[in-house]
């Protein structure tokens, strides 16, 4: 949903990062405001998941240049934790096993910190239980994975939904979705889908970074980005998506080289 | 404490001579063994970083503790005192004996059905049977035990009986236990070393399991920076027996630890779980021996290890699979946890298989906390150093699980923590 009006999420302005010695963001610009859903598609290596890491804090990446405005705040200068108190999540395209860390103390555990964030008392034991089997009914999981420890033997599909499960307890302002959709049957895609759609509100956005079309079927964006090359290369409606669909992404190829072109003899990298 | 006390043998046998030399005049049930033990010490070469077995483990801490501290148990009080990792009350169902050294742990008690004490016969004739056996009776630690422990807690399980018991002790001393399994006993046994203070705290645990016994030995040892535990576990299993030992040391300035398990005849099943952790400058050495005499032995063998600060971890695990043990299934695993750059682990399996036909995995990992891993908490929340602690926590649980029930209840989260004071 857009609204002019709507107050700014997310404001990232010409992010560079590299990770080790290897350049890959040169400089992306992306404006999100509340009750927006954006999706960022393109080639593998074009930057999308590097863009979600960095987003989050991952500490293998460095950020060379730019900003990225939260709600008014740096969010480059906090902890990964921090982020995720004030309200950004990412959902993992390989979220993590945990062997002997039971996933229902690791929920309680991530969600009292988002509410002690918020000014909510924090949820004991019983409290929690009941929260997190309501929130179970956003993605149909099986109330038997909250005994397991996180993520450890869960199908891919399993692991996706303890994503979402983990969005629908966190209840983030800004979520950023990294490939949500690899991995999954159709019959997940459309309850990870499903979820997401009724996460999605007027003052929360979603960032969609897919591969697909096929999950943009299921959710549907209110903008489309193709990112190349560490930039946001274009920037259009539902219909890129299904652009990018029919014609696939050589001639992202082809507006990148032209672009380089006429910036002369000028590298991308200092683009 | 300082750095001109030397680790070598010759400083260690001047502290024995001392140490032998303050110890009461042999007396007791045990005075036999004590004066055997005593001669056997005058003239044993104590270990050495010289000694293959002893390579990496400095023993320089025994020559700096007080030569009166062990076998006069100075610090246990009466029994029913205990220490602060054990709760007040047993868990139900449970006898608690208290081990100080000196006093009859049974006196006054009446026994569960199916559990007596040992007749002062059959004490003379089983004890040490099975130190013998598993080759390390004439160990130094041994000796020194025999030197030293007053009493021993002598107990045979009956046939066809279930038994659960708690053994806790505080304090230096020197303990001595053995163990009878008839056949098909069933004993769950949980024990509790706890130290305070500076002194040496020895263990020489005998068992016996009959033919189709089960042993489940859970060993939890909370040390002291000033003291020293050194501990042999030594095992006969007859077939169809089992044996599942876990054991956890935190805390000691220096532990050894020696589980000692022979099938006499194969085609038993032995599960061993160890879980060490060092901080400061620490030391923990578990030397593991396991023979299987026999065809169709099962082994099960996972030992976990975690270091932070100076802390140095020692695993060594001897797995002999002689001829005559054909269709042996064995399996070991050294995990170590590597929390700070000066901390330091060796660990070296040591198989040993002459037959042919058998099956013999062995494997050993060292890292430190995977950054996914903590990267994925911190991302939805948790702070770095809450998240530093799970992963640690989630690292011990698969031993700590292990554990029989009242054993587990004495390993609070803060005694397994090591934080990052620690680790700095």
């Amino acid at each position: 949903m857009i609204r002019s009006d709507a107050p700014v999420l997310l404001e990232i302005r010409d992010l560079q990062a590299r990770v080790e010695d290897k350049a890959i963001l040169k400089g992306v610009n992306l404006t999100v405001r509340a009750g927006e859903i954006h999706a960022v598609m393109g080639r593998n290596g074009s930057g999308k998941s590097t863009l979600s890491k960095v987003l989050a804090g991952h500490p293998a990446y460095t950020v060379t240049g730019g900003s990225v405005t939260y709600r008014g705040e740096n969010l480059l200068d906090m902890e990964p934790e921090r982020r995720a108190r004030i309200g950004v999540f990412l959902g993992f395209q390989y979220p993590v096993e945990i062997p002997g860390v039971s996933n229902l103390e690791f929920l309680r555990v991530a969600t009292n910190a988002r509410r002690a964030e918020q000014g909510d008392e924090e949820l004991d034991t019983f409290a929690f239980e009941d929260l997190v089997r309501e929130r179970l009914q956003v993605v149909q999981m099986d109330p038997a994975f909250l005994d397991r420890s996180v993520n450890e033997g869960f199908s891919g599909g399993e692991k996706k939904r303890n994503e979402i499960l983990q969005m629908a307890l966190l209840e983030p302002l800004v979520a950023i979705l990294d490939e949500t959709d690899s991995g999954l049957d159709i019959d997940a895609l459309r309850i990870v889908a499903g979820g997401v759609n009724q996460l999605a509100s007027p003052d929360n956005a979603t960032l969609l970074i897919t591969h697909y079309q096929r999950l943009l079927d299921a959710i549907t964006p209110d903008y489309v980005h193709v990112m190349a090359a560490g930039r946001i290369l274009r920037t259009g409606g539902k219909e890129l998506a299904l652009e990018l669909e029919q014609r696939g992404y050589d001639w992202v190829d082809e507006e990148l080289a032209a672009l380089e072109a006429a910036a002369g003899r000028q590298p991308a990298e200092v683009a | 404490m300082t750095a001109a006390l030397s680790s070598s043998a010759a400083g260690l046998a001047g502290w024995t001579q001392r140490w032998l030399k303050d110890l009461p005049e042999p007396a007791g049930e045990l005075a036999p063994v004590q004066e055997r033990g005593r001669r056997a010490l005058t003239e044993l070469t104590p270990p050495s970083s010289r000694q293959e077995d002893w390579r990496f483990t400095d023993l320089a801490l025994l020559q700096q503790l007080p030569t009166a501290s062990v076998g006069t148990a100075e610090t246990a009080t009466a029994s029913s005192a205990v220490g602060e990792y054990a709760p007040l009350a047993p868990t139900p169902g449970v006898l608690r004996l208290h081990l100080d050294g000196r006093r009859d742990p049974l006196a006054g008690l009446s026994l569960p059905a199916g559990l007596t004490a040992l007749s002062p016969l059959d004490t003379a004739q089983a004890l040490g049977h099975t130190l013998a056996a598993t080759g390390c009776e004439h160990h130094w630690p041994v000796e020194l035990n025999h030197a030293a422990a007053e009493r021993v807690l002598a107990l045979r399980v009956a046939s066809r009986s279930a038994v659960r018991l708690e053994l806790v002790s505080r304090g230096p001393a020197a303990f001595r236990v053995l163990l009878v399994l008839e056949e098909k006993a069933d004993l769950e046994l949980s024990q509790l070393l706890q130290a305070d203070g500076s002194g040496l705290t020895s263990l020489v645990l005998e068992a016996h399991l009959g033919r189709s016994a089960r042993l489940r030995h859970g060993l939890v040892a909370h040390g002291h920076a000033d003291a020293a535990l050194l501990a042999h576990l030594a095992i006969e299993q007859e077939p169809e027996s089992d044996c599942q030992l876990t054991a956890v040391t935190a805390g000691w300035g220096l532990a050894r630890l020696e589980p000692r398990l022979l099938q006499v005849d194969g085609q038993a099943c032995s599960t061993l779980r160890g879980l060490q952790l060092v901080q400061g400058r620490q030391i923990a050495d578990t030397h593991s021996h396991i023979r299987f005499n026999g065809p169709e032995g099962r082994l099960d063998q996972l030992h976990k290890a975690v270091a932070a600060g100076q802390g140095r971890s020692v695993f060594n695990g001897a797995v002999r699979v002689p001829r005559e043990a054909q269709r042996t299934n064995a399996a070991q695993l050294s995990r170590s946890l590597l929390l700070s750059d000066r901390a330091r682990i060796d660990t070296k399996p040591e198989l040993e298989i002459v037959a042919d036909d058998v099956k013999c995995a062995h494997g050993a990992t060292v890292s430190s906390l995977q950054t996914d891993e903590l990267f994925y908490l911190q991302s939805r929340g948790i702070g770095a150093e809450q998240a530093a602690q799970l992963l640690q926590r989630a690292f011990c649980e698969e031993v700590l699980r292990e554990l029989p029930e009242a054993a587990r209840a004495w390993c609070p989260l803060d005694a397994l923590q090591l934080g990052a004071e620690a680790a700095a």
